[in-house]
């Protein structure tokens, strides 16, 4: 057997977690360090991971634990598995998480518990990321509600909403929506297995069987995935919890949260509820569609009324995720290429805004944009970091999300016309409230009582210096995101375009 | 002609009673030491019953595979009964190890060992029950013996109360059920349940037998405390001395459990169809009023007990389809659920001995004062809560899985409510962790309460991680059971 180098990277934040459990509260520094090395060990084995990824032939690699029986009378088995839908999105997970680390540098109330369970967060999910079995899929999925809510309401902010109601509100909208994922699965199981006459878990084997179900079947069950996985992507009118929940949560949740975990939802809808139901899939396809421009147009207008830096993020994201419903909804390779690319860039630049938000309400104290004034002169380079999010956002050529939006527009275009413009024209409002953010922040008249404060250094820099070159990287080498996304949703999509047949345009 | 009056014709085989004669043994032994030992030194009477139980688990294991009968079917033995045995033993050993030192407290240890001990051998006969008067027997055993130990604190008003709230409950069910029983008996003329099942299915539906169901339901319903019939278990939790509300909780409960699918499944097979749905509404009811009423309650032995309801709700859900499935999902959960509420009644009384009080405000900050009886505590709920990779998830899942033809109404009710449950479970979490302590210093934890709370902690997780072997193990018992 080869080295399990998705296990290894499971493992690796865990097995730091443990070992902070044993280590006296009072050692600040060690406790962080040894994070970091965790999440270092994970970050570099994914990366490694991501470049010898063998794109000609495709399909899964790095198997592990397919043989390994799980849980027999379910089918289950411990299979942990990438392809190049899964591995951009464990790599996000480990540049987030390799920075969310440092971008809590500074946390010293509590710090073995706050990482410990940063940790397991992290830690869970990616494991919803390499799972190729639907139990440990949602083994992993619903493990991560449990450490965000702890984390928010201990180390959380209650500056609009309090941190409590930010944390219940987060995990009630999640736990309710997978409540009737869970319906879904276990409906979907208890069928598949009669149609494929034995139990079987693993995605590939659930969906050959589920593939055959009828038509009935597929549209209601996928009813029940859209309901549990549109509420964690925040698809329009579940998406409320969204900007509450990340304006209340400390800075290295809600950069997991928006950059990671709100794409599992994405990820799932793809890879679980289009996959294995396809006839599903194409009926609500235009549903999907009006409901993603609906997001993206009203989150939209929605963050351009915010004057709390994190509610412009949040909204923000929910439109961004708009984006995302509307490019699976177009069922077509290119749409889908477009969805999984622009859930990296949009993981990317929510992660480094929400860095740079938490480090200037960590100095200001304020994350009230009117009071604000001209950070940039003050601290330049929390500036470059803000700014550099802030174009990503609306999607500036040569940063990371340029193309995938781009993609996303040529392929929603295609199939639903006159709908997509709205969603495009979405892209005007979110210029004139990041720029509107950006300059009120940053380039006002600066504030006397900002002068003394010292710009980020050391290692609050590294969330600036990772994710900042992703996004330069991967917008001037598009192909480096988009040739591995594309060997995954090639074949996926082959596997169920004879069951699409899209219903009509709108 | 005389000495023939004296031979059984039947059958005999006295070994299907090993366990329970040990049980019954052994039980005696503590009362009787309770006298000759000196006062001083009767704690270590904790540790005697203890020890008797877990030989007697060892025995119980060793019969694994063992298939007898006494009696023309009135007493069975099969891996069935062998594995129900097999939890409650676990649950009394793991109240017994985890509450010493508040038994100790309280005084009186013989009589309260004894009883527990007593407690468990009218479970385990339930278990095996497979007539009307055994099971009848077993079932006054041990609601008798509970009666004793909920009032066990003579002097505290609310533990009093409590008792003679549940006795007068419990005798008034025991009526009800009685009755059932009895019209059952008169339809068909026997009280074997295997019997009754083959006569049963011969007959035609009379309103007579409807009643007896129904009356059957209540009385037993009273023992899993399923809504309508739940409304003594909050005072009687609540007043009880926490060892035995948590033994309460899980061993009454698993016994009426045992002994509802012997007698519906084996003995009403035949009106499956008329009892199935009254199950089906009757797990529903008792999951959503579990759960709504357990949100506003301040009192964590309140909240515990309504939470409590709402799991017999779910255990419910594996009776509604009487199959081989189902059977399993309610033993699997039924296991399972002995840790988690195990780990967190410990925890309460445990507390209890430091702090004085069970309200959940005196739980604020419990996480600095002692990481491991939050830790605790927060798996322990959320296990019950069903979230992975906790047991709960895993129990759930059998459970849920066998409705989903033809009771998706409920796959809804169940799962949505056992979210809506991690609102209350999540406030306790809250007070725990995001307060401080109003007394700081750290709450020392004594090695055989830290044993309890490790192992029942560690059983969940396993269970929950890879609930694999156990689930073979459930299947082979649940298999056993239409094998009569």
């Amino acid at each position: 057997m080869d080295f399990p180098i998705l296990l290894t990277i499971l493992l690796a934040p865990l097995v730091a977690s443990l070992v902070l459990m044993f280590i006296p509260k009072e050692e600040n520094i060690l406790i962080k360090s040894i994070s970091a090395a965790g999440m270092f060990v994970s970050l570099a084995l994914s990366l490694y991971a991501y470049f010898t990824y063998n794109q000609d032939i495709g399909g899964l690699q790095f198997v592990f634990g397919h043989d390994m029986p799980w849980i027999s009378d379910l089918g289950v088995t411990f299979f942990l598995a990438v392809d190049g839908i899964s591995l951009p999105m464990l790599l996000l997970t480990n540049l987030i998480g390799f920075s969310a680390i440092f971008a809590s540098w500074n946390i010293n109330n509590r710090p073995k518990e706050f990482f410990i369970l940063l940790l397991m967060l992290i830690a869970g999910v990616m494991g919803t990321f390499i799972a190729h079995d639907l139990f440990i899929f949602l083994l992993f999925y619903e493990v991560v509600v449990i450490p965000i809510y702890i984390l928010v309401i201990i180390w959380g902010s209650s500056k609009r909403v309090t941190k409590e109601y930010a944390g219940m509100k987060l995990t009630m909208y999640l736990l309710i929506g997978s409540g009737f994922l869970l319906v879904g699965v276990i409906a979907l199981f208890v069928k598949t297995t009669a149609i494929a006459g034995h139990p079987d878990m693993s995605f590939t084997g659930m969906a050959m069987a589920a593939q055959q179900l009828g038509e009935f079947d597929q549209i209601w069950l996928f009813a029940l995935m859209l309901f549990g996985f549109g509420s964690l992507i925040s698809m329009w009118p579940f998406h409320s919890w969204s900007p509450d929940g990340y304006a209340g949560a400390p800075t290295a949740v809600s950069m997991i949260h928006a950059g990671v975990l709100k794409k599992i939802g994405g990820y799932g809808l793809i890879k679980i509820a289009v996959y294995m139901l396809p006839l599903g899939a194409s009926f609500f396809a235009p549903y999907m569609a009006v409901l993603g421009v609906i997001g993206v147009a009203y989150a939209a207008m929605g963050a351009m009324a915010q004057k709390d830096l994190k509610y412009v993020v949040g909204y923000s994201s929910v439109s961004h995720m708009g984006y995302v419903i509307l490019a699976v909804a177009c069922l077509n390779v290119i749409g889908i290429n477009g969805a999984v690319a622009n859930m990296f860039a949009h993981g990317v630049m929510a992660a480094l805004f929400f860095s740079m938000i938490g480090f200037i309400y960590e100095k200001t104290h304020t994350r009230w944009i009117p009071d604000m004034g001209g950070l940039a002169r003050q601290t330049p380079r929390l500036a470059v970091g803000f700014m550099l999010a802030a174009m990503a956002s609306l999607g500036l050529p040569g940063l990371v999300s340029f193309v995938p939006e781009f993609t996303i527009f040529i392929a929603s275009f295609d199939v639903y016309g006159g709908v997509a413009v709205i969603g495009i024209a979405g892209i005007i409002i979110t210029a004139l409230y990041v720029l509107r953010a950006g300059a009120n922040t940053l380039f006002g008249p600066p504030r006397p009582e900002y002068d003394h404060l010292e710009d980020i250094k050391g290692p609050e820099m590294v969330p600036l210096v990772v994710l900042g070159t992703v996004l330069v990287v991967g917008g001037c080498l598009p192909s480096l995101l988009f040739d591995m996304i594309n060997s995954g949703v090639v074949p996926l999509h082959a596997a169920i375009s004879d069951a699409l047949q899209l219903g009509g345009k709108l | 002609m005389p000495a023939d009056m004296f031979v059984l014709t039947l059958p005999f085989d006295p070994s299907a009673l090993t366990l329970e004669m040990l049980m019954a043994v052994l039980a005696t032994l503590v009362l009787i030491m309770g006298i000759i030992v000196p006062k001083g030194s009767r704690h270590g009477l904790g540790w005697v019953s203890l020890l008797g139980i877990l030989g007697i688990l060892a025995v119980a294991v060793s019969l694994w595979g063992e298939k007898r009968e006494l009696l023309n079917g009135m007493y069975l033995l099969d891996n069935y009964a062998l594995f129900w045995k097999i939890t409650f033993m676990t649950a009394a050993a793991l109240v017994i190890l985890g509450c010493m030192r508040f038994i100790d407290n309280m005084g009186n240890q013989a009589e309260y060992y004894s009883l527990t001990l007593f407690a468990t051998l009218g479970m385990m006969v339930m278990a095996s029950a497979g007539d009307f008067i055994t099971f009848y027997l077993g079932l006054e055993l041990m609601t008798l013996s509970f009666v004793i130990l909920v009032c066990f604190r003579k002097t505290d008003a609310k533990s009093v109360e409590a008792g003679i709230k549940y006795l007068l409950l419990a005798g008034m069910s025991s009526a009800v059920l009685l009755y059932g029983l009895t019209l059952i008996y008169g339809l068909t003329g026997s009280i074997t349940i295997l019997e009754i099942g083959r006569i049963i299915a011969m007959q035609p539906l009379s309103p007579a037998l409807v009643l007896a169901v129904v009356l059957v339901i209540a009385g037993l319903g009273f023992k899993i405390s399923a809504v309508p019939f739940h409304m003594w278990s909050p005072d009687v939790y609540e007043g009880a001395p926490t060892p035995v509300t948590a033994y309460l909780a899980v061993g009454s409960k698993a016994a009426s459990f045992a002994i509802i699918m012997r007698l519906f499944i084996s003995g009403l097979p035949g009106i499956w169809e008329n009892w199935a749905m009254v199950m089906a509404i009757l797990a529903a009811v008792t999951i959503i009023v579990g759960n709504l009423v357990a949100i506003p309650q301040t009192n964590i032995k309140r909240m515990l007990a309504y939470s409590s309801i709402a799991q017999a709700g779910y255990i419910l859900v594996g009776l509604v389809t009487a199959t081989e499935a189902g059977i399993k999902g309610v033993m699997f959960y039924a296991f399972l659920y002995v840790f988690a509420t195990m780990a967190a009644f410990v925890v309460v009384a445990y507390y209890y001995n430091v702090a004085g009080s069970d309200e959940l405000k005196d739980y604020a900050g419990l996480a600095q004062r002692s990481p491991l009886l939050a830790a605790v505590m927060l798996v322990a709920l959320l296990s019950m809560a069903g979230i992975p990779p906790l047991a709960g998830f895993a129990g759930k899942f059998y459970l849920f899985k066998t409705i989903v033809d033809g009771y998706l109404w409920l796959v809804f009710v169940g799962l949505i409510m056992s979210m809506v449950s991690v609102y209350y479970y999540l406030r306790v979490a809250l007070v725990m962790y995001r307060d401080d302590p109003v007394d700081a210093t750290p709450i020392s934890v004594s090695s055989p309460v830290a044993v309890t709370l490790v192992f029942a902690t560690i059983a969940t997780l396993v269970i929950g991680i890879c609930p694999g072997p156990l689930s073979e193990i459930v299947n082979g018992a649940a298999h056993t059971f239409f094998l009569h």
